[in-house]
């Protein structure tokens, strides 16, 4: 029972820096835009995050700025694919890359330095409850913000006036825009929200998590909030049980490994991936049965208020 | 009302594509030496010595070539998909995969010839890739499966498994625990020029574009690929087997991405050792979107790209620079490529311009 409690406790801190970079990715694909380059912006946010919590010493601002170099960088992004409308996959694989190689050019003299990051505490009261509590509420401040984030995002998207405009600009941005909501407007503000969120889940992994910075620290994990975003069809709620799952296989594989099987440690380490892919196409096959809804209807198109389609 | 605006041109004049991707190449390495120039690292030297490491010597241009060589085939892999809308960026586990086989090959059938090593390399090389490949576009043609995840993370997969066997079971056990395998026997060494280290992968590198031109151009198959491309809906009521049509696609690609690995393997290092492909993969992807997807043109945007890596080891050495500062050229020239294709599918009108548009 206290192995199992252990890696359910594992999975949501693992899950939770995928988490923030799913709920991005959501924002910004619920605009119409998809940006595949959350890897890079995930490391880029990581090293942002370790290298001002090293100077100034205090993690909470090493965070605000892998929130802000994320947003930051995002720019790149959304003014191609919203102002000049080219090609969202090149610009996202393009970001990749340069996210990675900018990330490890700037940590290229901090590899494997430690920091002192955030620390974990017990909620008061809710982490006392036997079993929810020491799997949810004995964490760090940035796992209870993103119960709260992904709280409010399901009641933002789907409850009130900016989230229904939101829905209206990806489904029909031409009648969105005859409604005067401004769809370049609300695609530049929810990529660089996403791209936000998403260096903020890079500033976790190296702020909170690993506490110190490895190049290439995110080990697939920004492709891996791509494949997440589908599998959670584009609902916060299912997207926070896709990060716990790829979370807690995670967490498995590293019990595994540490445990010291006579597994080689390669083959434990294809799980999270050969997982991720069985998932999406178990999803996919559903999607194509009509049990589930598809994408957002113009997600990738770009939007030209001057063309007739 | 509005000041700038963006409008689709009737025509493009022929020159405009090559003219806006030098444009903006030029740009990406403004920009790179922009960034250089804060990160105090002086961008002029930079560039000199790329020019010098990759062109300077008779060494650095036939390494140059050496490194153009994956990147062609590498590219050309992407080209075939790409062209039927479908984002194969698995190239860089089908390149693993083909070293894999060809290792597998010259490990259990050692005794063969040389054409037949050669063959057989070829062949299991091929087959390993093109499985690898077939697999996402099968996944992709039936159900849908995004193939930009699907291929992602069977790079990843690709790779632990060259990890599991060269940790494991093919590890050279004179490599001092470096993950290596034994080195070839000289029949698996695909034939060298002179005394560089140029081989036999060059020959595939011009070869298959053109083949590959002549199957776009000039069959059936290359036809429905780009209709499936442009529009898969019309593709559909044209009666194209759309499912089939990117099977194929995607396994011709790894087909030829697994080629890649494999002559990079017998025909270069002469062994497998881990890390033997910087990334060609995604290079790839960057010069078969600059080369606009024109067959023809890759060889030459791949030299460029090889001069970028080749002068990159430079700076390694000469102003110890991280191999990632390329990676970093890279992405800005694939964003500037972008950023550039409006002015060669649009014209940028002034408010003026646009006013009297709208008078007529």
């Amino acid at each position: 029972m206290d192995m199992l409690i252990s890696i359910l406790a594992a999975a949501v801190r693992s899950g939770t820096p995928v988490l923030y970079s799913v709920a991005g990715e959501m924002l910004t694909e619920r605009s119409g835009v998809m940006n595949l380059g959350l890897e890079g912006i995930m490391l880029l946010g990581a090293f942002a995050g370790f290298s001002v919590t090293q100077s100034t010493g205090d993690p909470a601002i090493g965070l605000a700025a892998s929130f802000l170099s994320g947003a930051l960088v995002t720019v790149i992004h959304a003014f191609l694919c919203v102002t000049i409308g080219a090609n969202q996959v090149v610009s996202g694989l393009a970001m990749s890359l340069f996210g990675g190689g900018m990330s490890a050019m700037l940590g290229r003299n901090h590899i494997g330095e430690t920091i002192k990051g955030l620390m974990p505490f017990k909620f008061p009261v809710l982490g006392s409850i036997p079993l929810i509590g020491p799997v949810f509420f004995r964490h760090d401040v940035l796992v209870y913000a993103s119960y709260v984030l992904v709280a409010a995002m399901c009641f933002f998207i789907f409850r009130t006036r900016p989230g229904m405009n939101l829905r209206a600009i990806v489904e029909n941005p031409r009648a969105a825009d005859a409604m005067g909501l401004s769809v370049r407007r609300a695609r530049y503000f929810y990529t660089l929200l996403g791209g936000g969120l998403s260096g903020l889940a890079g500033g976790y992994l190296s702020v909170v998590y690993a506490q110190m910075w490895v190049e290439g620290m995110t080990a697939g994990r920004g492709w891996i909030a791509v494949a997440l975003v589908i599998f959670g069809i584009w609902h916060p709620l299912r997207g926070m049980l896709g990060c716990y799952l790829f979370g807690g296989i995670d967490a498995l594989q590293m019990r595994i490994q540490a445990a010291g099987t006579s597994v080689p440690a390669p083959l434990l380490m294809m799980l999270p991936y050969l997982t991720t892919l069985c998932v999406l196409t178990f999803i996919s096959i559903r999607k194509r049965s009509g049990a589930l809804p598809g994408a957002p209807a113009s997600l990738g198109v770009p939007f030209r208020r001057e063309e007739r389609d | 009302m509005r000041v700038w605006r963006l409008e689709p041109r009737a025509r493009t004049p022929a020159i405009l594509g090559p003219l806006v991707a030098a444009l903006s190449l030029a740009a990406a390495l403004v920009i790179g030496g922009v960034l250089m120039a804060i990160m105090d690292v002086n961008p002029f030297a930079a560039y000199y010595e790329i020019l010098r490491g990759s062109l300077g010597s008779w060494y650095g241009f036939s390494e140059t070539v050496v490194k153009a060589i994956p990147i062609t085939l590498s590219a050309l892999a992407c080209v075939l998909p790409f062209r039927a809308a479908v984002w194969n960026i698995g190239v860089e586990g089908q390149l693993v995969m083909g070293a894999l086989a060809s290792v597998a090959f010259v490990r259990y059938c050692p005794e063969s010839g040389s054409v037949a090593m050669i063959a057989g390399m070829s062949l299991a090389s091929a087959a390993a890739g093109g499985i690898w490949s077939a697999i996402p576009g099968f996944l992709r043609g039936k159900w849908g499966v995004n193939e930009i995840i699907s291929t992602l993370m069977l790079n990843y997969v690709a790779l632990c498994l060259m990890d599991f066997l060269l940790y494991g079971a093919w590890k050279d056990p004179m490599s001092m625990g470096f993950p290596m395998t034994a080195p070839f026997p000289p029949s698996a060494r695909l034939w060298a020029f002179g005394g560089t280290r140029l081989h036999g992968g060059l020959i595939l590198a011009l070869v298959l574009p053109v083949a590959a031109w002549f199957v776009l151009r000039r069959s059936k198959w290359g036809f429905e690929i780009k209709v499936i491309g442009e529009n898969v809906r019309a593709a559909r009521y044209a009666g194209i087997d759309v499912t089939k049509n990117i099977v194929m696609a995607m396994f011709v690609s790894g087909v030829i991405a697994g080629l890649c690995g494999m002559s990079e393997i017998a025909g270069l290092h002469g062994r497998l050792s881990r890390g033997f492909s910087v990334g060609y993969g995604f290079t790839g992807v960057i010069v078969a979107w600059m080369s606009g997807l024109n067959v023809l043109a890759l060889p030459f945007t791949a030299f460029l790209m090889g001069m970028l890596l080749v002068g990159g080891e430079t700076l390694q050495v000469v102003m110890s620079l991280p191999l990632s500062s390329v990676q970093v050229i890279q992405g800005l020239m694939l964003f500037c490529v972008l950023g550039g294709e409006v002015f060669r599918d649009y014209r940028l009108r002034g408010p003026r311009a646009a006013g009297s548009k709208e008078a007529e």
